[in-house]
């Protein structure tokens, strides 16, 4: 083992102390410092206010705090912040441009494909990484694309819709 | 989830090197983390540092070499494992067993290293019991609530293996590259899994400040397909109540090379040897996949709960065998 090695275990202070990091979220970089404990999800919503990602189960078993993390679907909840430097994060809170909806969450709002609301966003960030990646996916893509997203309202119906009419209408 | 310290590896040696220089139990490494972060929120494991093992870009790689094996770096991704062509189209077994495995939100993020490592997901396991794995005195499903749980008695736990990547590596008869303090050393998937004891309450076999480097797929033999069911609760993000793997390759319509691989029957996945016995220079018929399946389960021992199993295994068996010969899609 070389000298220069760090003695280990790492105490108490070096666990909780505060790491500087720079996060890009929506294209704008962020300034932040953190433990390391802390997920991409709790900073999210407590240090910047993007409250669009969910607090569901964070367990990695709702899909609620689904965000979008180098243009794929992840749980937030399952990812610690100090490992998002360098790459490019996108909230729901993203998709809007000028006041714009996004046309996925328009074709949501066309369907009905909601109805209280609260899994939508993870729903939406869902739909964009498959349809990103696979612009007309068949229905069994679809079902699969979307099975990481529980509603518990069930509105599956109607997301399913809005996804088939989007994997159709895309050019 | 507890405070800790958080610090990078670039390569595999430097994760050697900071695991072993770490304290028992002072450390552990983190690449897609979707199961480990699970253990840490649930407080069962609460390392005092962890070492992020992604910064070690040389791990993620997926080729076949002159040879026709696979190479498989550990922080492969299960999405870059079901989205491969070159594997889709030579060892299709393994994007099946991958493309009903969790969520494409867990895919993107968990590897194919950490799939192997990660922990059962037992209800007195992930809960507050402190069960016998947890280091407790008894197996409390033993007795208890036991739906999805072992029908092979291997060990004082029956929780079963979540993974459904290591029946079909197994099947196609993978070996790992592990890397220590002393070098690198090679051994088959199947001795990497091993039913916890009273001394190792763990089911897999890797020290402290060893890193799982690669999963090597050799290549097959001439003709060989595979297969890959699975039965869970529902048709989506679930574990499975019984899966089975099957590799089989035909010379002149009799089977010369076969493996059969059964999951969620016991605490690891479970190579069939008797059946592959059974099936090797014989011509497949319908009946002779009846007799293997019925082999196939011939040890089995359900619990209160799980009896359902028996019959699932028997059919799942026999299904993937049949399918790997191409009589059954």
């Amino acid at each position: 083992m070389p000298d220069s090695m760090p003695a280990l275990p790492a105490t108490p202070d070096e666990a909780t102390r505060q790491t500087r990091i720079r996060l890009t979220i929506n294209d704008t970089p962020h300034d932040l410092s953190i433990a390391p404990r802390r997920t991409l999800l709790e900073v999210l919503r407590e240090d910047l206010s993007l409250t669009g990602a969910k607090p569901g189960c964070e367990m990695g078993n709702c899909g609620a705090c689904t965000v979008l993390l180098d243009g794929e679907a992840v749980y937030s909840c399952l990812v610690l912040a100090i490992e998002c430097p360098g790459h490019t994060i996108t909230t729901i809170e993203g998709l809007t441009r000028d006041g714009q909806l996004h046309p996925i969450q328009d074709t949501f709002v066309q369907y009905d494909a909601l109805q209280c609301g609260f899994c939508t966003p993870g729903q939406v960030l869902a739909l964009k990484s498959l349809l990103d990646r696979n612009p007309h996916p068949t229905d069994d893509e679809i079902d699969r694309g979307m099975a990481g997203n529980i509603c518990r309202c069930g509105a599956y119906p109607k997301i399913r819709a809005a996804a088939r009419a989007l994997a159709r209408q895309q050019p | 989830m507890k405070a800790f310290d958080h610090v990078t590896a670039a390569s595999t040696r430097e994760a050697v090197e900071l695991l072993s220089s770490a304290a028992p139990d002072g450390a552990r490494l983190i690449a897609g983390g979707t199961d480990l972060l699970t253990l840490m929120k649930a407080d069962l494991i609460a390392p005092p540092r962890l070492i992020d093992l992604k910064p070690a870009s040389e791990l993620r790689y997926l080729r076949f070499d002159d040879a026709g094996a696979l190479h498989i770096g550990a922080l492969t991704t299960l999405a870059d494992l079901e989205r491969h062509p070159e594997v889709a189209q030579r060892l299709p077994v393994l994007p099946q067993s991958v493309r009903d495995a969790a969520t494409p939100q867990l895919r993107a993020l968990a590897t194919v290293g950490g799939n192997l490592l990660q922990r059962p997901r037992c209800w007195y396991y992930r809960g507050d019991a402190l069960c016998w794995l947890k280091g407790g005195s008894a197996c409390f499903a033993r007795d208890g609530q036991n739906k999805y749980h072992a029908i092979l008695d291997h060990s004082p736990c029956v929780a079963v293996h979540p993974s459904d990547l290591a029946p079909a590596l197994l099947a196609l008869d993978a070996e790992l590259v592990i890397h220590g303090p002393g070098g690198a050393r090679v051994l088959p998937v199947e001795s990497f899994f091993a039913a916890p004891t009273d001394q190792e309450r763990v089911e897999y076999r890797l020290a402290a400040d060893e890193v799982l480097a690669e999963i090597t797929v050799p290549r097959q033999p001439e003709g060989a397909r595979g297969a890959y069911l699975k039965v869970m609760d529902r048709q989506a993000w679930a574990f499975a109540l019984v899966s089975a793997a099957a590799q089989v390759a035909l010379r002149d319509g009799r089977i010369e090379h076969v493996r059969l691989v059964l999951g969620g029957v016991a605490n690891v996945p479970q190579r069939i040897r008797a059946v592959e016995d059974l099936l090797t220079g014989q011509e497949l018929t319908p009946k002779l996949a009846e007799q293997a399946a019925e082999r196939a389960v011939a040890g089995a021992k359900p619990l209160a709960h799980n009896a359902y199993k028996v019959p699932l295994a028997r059919e799942l068996a026999r299904r993937a065998l049949l399918a790997a010969t191409g009589l059954m899609v």
